[in-house]
């Protein structure tokens, strides 16, 4: 039995406590690599994360990339939409073709 | 041009044929592997960004819910409110195999049987308004379930497809190139090898009549 998770500042994800899932309210960078470890190693499937905070982990993010578990998806904050989430999915239309061919208007 | 130093010899020369047959049929496989994985891939991929700006809609919708509900009541009563979930949502994963990379599945169950059963609080002290934020995020909820199982696909599948496109190229433009190089070099050294044996035999046979017939002394003294 897997878990889900979401990690941020604590007022863009204190609604998904309600949901019924883990909410790993965080402040500090250093506090957030830390609950970012723990969570990637423990037993959660899907862990949302926050854009501001993917951007700031996002070296530690690309490791678990190539892994079946677990899936590591952005979500807009509470400060708005930074078009990080899109990007990622155009990077990996990117990587699999060669260049965007799909999205880049 | 071979870089390599290549024996020529008929072993050899055996041992690449080989090479190359193997090579080519790898090649016509992956090169298949690799158009069939895009296909999937871009299908695949269109669905994800849909997704992906449904989600985030959907979770600016439900941001903006939260900043009325929290403005409508104090912050220590919506911390209240919230802090002990009623709501559990676990996760069921199998493994699909598309093209030999393995994707995720995720089925979700929730702890209790009523789905709806989202509002860890008391009605009496809370603003409604918190009420429409918290479903309204909850409707999202199957939607973001999706997009972690889709997006997931698609790094895997795009890393899978990299990988298989390096194979290809490598293939085509370094493995079967040089190894047609090395083969017609190894026939050719074959072939002048021949050649030069039979020049040898022919030399040598001459030299041997010459050495029972004498036929040059012979023609100095006009007997021919």
């Amino acid at each position: 039995m897997y878990k889900i998770a979401v990690i941020g500042d604590y007022d863009s994800i204190y609604g998904f406590a309600a949901l019924g899932l883990d909410t790993f309210p965080v402040s500090r960078l250093e506090e957030a690599e830390k609950t970012f470890l723990k969570l990637v190693s423990s037993e959660y499937a899907v862990i949302y994360i926050t854009e501001a905070l993917a951007e700031k982990l996002e070296r530690i993010i690309a490791k678990y990339k190539e892994q079946l578990m677990p899936s590591i998806i952005l979500i807009p904050g509470i400060s708005g939409n930074t078009g990080k989430g899109v990007e990622g999915v155009k990077k990996s239309v990117e990587q699999a073709v060669g260049s965007d061919i799909l999205f880049s208007n | 041009m071979a870089t390599t130093q290549v024996n020529p010899t008929r072993m050899e020369l055996t041992r690449l044929k080989k090479k190359l047959a193997t090579a080519v049929r790898g090649h016509k496989l992956l090169k298949d592997k690799r158009d069939e994985l895009m296909r999937q891939f871009l299908d695949l991929v269109r669905e994800n960004m849909e997704l992906r700006q449904k989600v985030e809609a959907g979770i600016k919708e439900a941001n903006k819910n939260f900043v009325i509900a929290k403005a409508g009541m104090s912050e220590q009563e919506l911390h209240a409110a919230l802090m002990a979930p009623k709501q559990e949502v676990y996760l069921e994963t199998k493994k699909k195999n598309i093209m030999s990379v393995d994707i995720p599945v995720f089925e979700y169950k929730t702890r209790t049987a009523d789905e709806n059963d989202i509002y860890s609080y008391g009605f009496a002290f809370t603003s409604s308004d918190l009420d429409g934020a918290v479903k309204s995020l909850s409707d999202k909820l199957p939607d973001m379930l999706r997009l972690a199982e889709i997006e997931k696909s698609c790094q895997l599948m795009a890393s899978e497809i990299e990988k298989t496109r390096r194979r290809v190229n490598a293939l085509e433009h370094v493995i079967i190139p040089e190894t047609q190089n090395n083969i017609k070099y190894i026939t050719m050294k074959l072939d002048e090898n021949e050649r030069s044996t039979q020049i040898r035999l022919m030399k040598v046979k001459d030299m041997m009549l010459e050495e029972t017939h004498h036929y040059k002394e012979r023609m100095l003294n006009g007997e021919a």
